[in-house]
């Protein structure tokens, strides 16, 4: 049967003309880091929040199959409503801000420093009902799940009309099933 | 292609443009019947559809503001949106699958079959399945049904051969690529299915039917029929004797208007139909339109759904061709020794990437999550259609505080599972995971129901005034010259899709109007 190609390949025009949420343009292979340039790049919200908020992403919808780069992605509009939003702005502080203060109660560290997911996963329990981990929780699943840029990943195509459907690509080839 | 004056008071006023209402302004305009069609939604035709899921939901779907209470989960998970249907011109039949099932005779029979359930208001329909024959077949000639007038089936995709493999493992008898009005092969100047998947986003090849390209361009080519889009219902006016006189709904500029009419026709799927008549109460008519039973509104059905999604060890590619590709019928049958009355259809349903993160277990995170999501690929699933029990309680009142942009108050909907609901549910649950584990599935998942799409009962049909709302004809038991012309006329919810019963009440009150009108009756 047709397989779908889950390569990354990563093209600027697709990203740009894909998901209808504007996403932010961030250059591939960055990682969840502090440190690196996108955080740093970040005009309203700390580094370490743009940081924080990535793990958070990933560790609320852990793929493995997905690069770093689609959890930044996902989270890197937050920057721009809390320069325009003061509530939204305070919203995510506060949010992160209390992660980190279980985080250090618990592990003497930071939620971005703490090594092992399931620890993290313990700490997102904590905040569940918060205002910050519903706001993330449910934002994601446009964000990051309604980036075109994932799909083939999932082996999921995407428009098919503009291909002629898949009445010959594969609507019937399934072909593993016992006979009956 | 018509326009009519606001103060033309000979017109039929239908207000809105979907499964009921399209066709029975069709159906009216081709007896020379000269009809106005008020639709709240804008017109966007075939080249306007888009093949994405978020973005077509932003063009289509009824966003607008509604609330919820009761224990259903959708309250809890989709609070602002209990129904998931379209709000343009075609209405629903723009989103719509394509499968168009005849009631069985007894599910014209609820009470009667059924006997007395605690918790629930059952009543038998006016009409019977005999009489109901000859419109059934009307309508599958018009909507081009699959499996009726010597139409082939469509062939199935990968979807279904899963279920038609598990199913047949399980001995199940009646399975086939259902009864679908999706042309397999050309007629009626539109094509074939192309097997796009994209069935719930407006068909791109036309071959699925639809008012919109269908009914609606074919009444308005008689000269007859006028479709208004943007043109949102407020209320309905009556005189002094207490018969309707027209409709005041605003514009696409904002503006009010009153659209006389000879006669009334309300059409708006089964939440905002109640919603208008009772936000037309009156001094005459303290409780609503056509309301002296308290029945407008109640009786809210949804059908008892749910869905199963499993996921095996090799691809599936499920979202590849019709989304509603093929039906396990043997379910449907009424047999209380299953713990339940009545029955469900199993039919395949496949949604993409986008809508699976948001239905496949609303409000779920972590890993148990995401590996089910990693399974994408892999995953085959159907979705359960049952008959729910219509309860007094369940029910679509005007919110007591929240209005819309134009000042009405909007759908309140109350929903409670009745036990009977649950018990079918459960067992379909079973019967779902049952059929993909006998094709070795690694683990399926039972998926909560997603936004109603099958809203039905709340301005329900009754032999006796005090039981309901409509007379066999659809006509209102207070106000003869005002109908009700949707889902809403349902007297009960029967285990198949509503759509090919909603179109063949339309064609049969289409007739029931006109000889009325000719009669001088209305
Ligand atoms: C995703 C999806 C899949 C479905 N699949 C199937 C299927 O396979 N088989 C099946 O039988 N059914 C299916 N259905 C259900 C089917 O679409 C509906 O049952 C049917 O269209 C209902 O017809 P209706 O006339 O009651 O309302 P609709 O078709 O919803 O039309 C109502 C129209 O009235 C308009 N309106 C409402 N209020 C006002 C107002 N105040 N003023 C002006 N206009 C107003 C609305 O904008 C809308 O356009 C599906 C529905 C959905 C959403
Ligand atoms: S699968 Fe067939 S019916 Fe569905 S959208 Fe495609 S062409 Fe239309």
């Amino acid at each position: 049967m047709r397989k779908v190609d889950a390569r990354a390949k990563v093209s600027r025009r697709v990203f740009l003309q894909g998901s209808a949420a504007a996403m932010p343009a961030v250059a591939a292979g960055v990682s969840i880091d502090a440190a690196s340039a996108w955080a740093q790049d970040a005009k309203n919200l700390s580094p370490n929040t743009m940081a924080t908020l990535a793990r958070m992403a990933r560790d609320i919808y852990p793929h493995d199959r997905l690069a770093d780069v689609y959890y930044v992605k996902a989270v890197a509009g937050y920057d721009d409503k809390a320069g325009q939003d003061v509530a939204f702005r305070k919203l995510v502080e506060t949010g992160v801000a209390q992660l980190d203060a279980s985080a250090q109660q618990r592990h003497k560290c930071p939620y971005l420093l703490v090594a092992w997911e399931t620890d993290r996963v313990a700490l997102l329990q904590g905040v569940e009902q918060g205002a910050l981990f519903k706001k993330l929780h449910g934002d994601l699943l446009v964000t990051l799940y309604n980036n075109k840029e994932v799909w083939p990943k999932f082996g999921y195509e995407g428009s098919s009309a503009d291909k002629g459907g898949y009445i010959s690509r594969g609507f019937n080839d399934i072909d593993w099933l016992p006979q009956v | 292609m018509a326009t009519f004056d606001l103060n033309d008071d000979s017109v039929v006023c239908i207000i809105g443009s979907g499964a009921g209402g399209g066709t029975l302004g069709n159906e009216l305009a081709q007896k020379g019947i000269k009809v106005v069609i008020l639709e709240a939604g804008g017109r966007y035709e075939i080249p306007d559809f888009v093949n994405d899921e978020w973005a077509s939901f932003g063009q289509l779907a009824w966003k607008g503001m509604r609330t919820t209470s009761g224990t259903w989960r959708v309250a809890h998970d989709f609070p602002n949106l209990p129904a998931w249907i379209v709000k343009a011109v075609g209405g629903s039949t723009v989103h719509w699958a394509g499968a168009s099932l005849r009631f069985q005779p007894h599910e014209f029979k609820a009470r009667s079959t059924y006997g007395a359930i605690a918790g629930a208001n059952l009543a038998d329909w006016p009409i019977t399945l005999a009489e109901m024959e000859p419109w059934y077949a009307k309508a599958e000639d018009k909507m081009g049904t699959t499996g009726t007038n010597g139409i082939p089936r469509l062939p199935g995709n990968n979807n279904y051969k899963v279920l038609e493999a598990g199913a047949r493992k399980l001995g199940y008898k009646e399975v086939h690529t259902g009864n679908m009005s999706i042309n397999s092969q050309p007629r009626d100047g539109r094509g074939a299915c192309q097997q796009i998947g994209f069935c719930f986003q407006g068909c791109k090849s036309g071959g699925k039917w639809s008012t919109l390209y269908t009914e609606i361009p074919k009444g308005e080519a008689t000269g007859n029929l006028e479709v208004r889009p943007n043109a949102m219902a407020l209320h309905i006016e009556h005189n002094a004797q207490g018969k309707v006189t027209g409709v005041v709904y605003v514009d696409a500029a904002g503006k009010q208007q009153r659209q006389k009419a000879r006669v009334v026709a309300v059409a708006g799927n089964s939440l905002e139909s109640p919603r208008l008549l009772l936000n037309s109460q009156s001094a005459k008519y303290p409780q609503g339109l056509a309301n002296s039973s308290g029945q407008v509104g109640r009786n809210y059905m949804r059908h008892t759904t749910g869905s199963v999604y499993a996921v095996f060890d090799r691809p599936v590619h499920m979202y590849r061709g019709t989304t509603m590709a093929g039906i396990v019928r043997d379910e449907a049958r009424n047999d209380p020794k299953r713990g339940f009355v009545g029955g469900y259809e199993l039919e395949t349903l496949s949604i993409g990437l986008p809508f699976m993160a948001a239905f496949l277990d609303p409000g779920a995170w972590g890993r148990s999550f995401t590996s089910a999501i990693d399974g994408y690929a892999n995953m085959a699933g159907l979705w359960i259609v049952g008959e729910d029990m219509p309860r007094e309680q369940n029910r679509v009142t005007l919110d007591p505080k929240v209005k819309d942009a134009n000042g009405m108050p909007v759908a309140s909907v109350h929903f409670d599972d009745h036990a009977n609901d649950e018990k079918m549910r459960n067992h379909a649950y079973r019967q779902g995971a049952a059929i993909y584990d006998a094709v070795g599935a690694v683990r399926s998942f039972p998926t909560p129901p997603y936004p109603s799409t099958h809203n039905l009962g709340t301005n329900r049909m009754s032999a006796n005034a005090r039981d309901g709302v409509v007379n066999k004809w659809g006509q209102t038991h207070d106000i003869k010259n005002l109908f009700v012309s949707d889902g809403s006329q349902f007297t009960s919810g029967a285990a198949c899709n509503p759509t090919l019963t909603i179109v063949a009440l339309s064609i049969r009150q289409a007739d029931a109007i006109a000889g009325m009108m000719g009669r001088k009756e209305i």
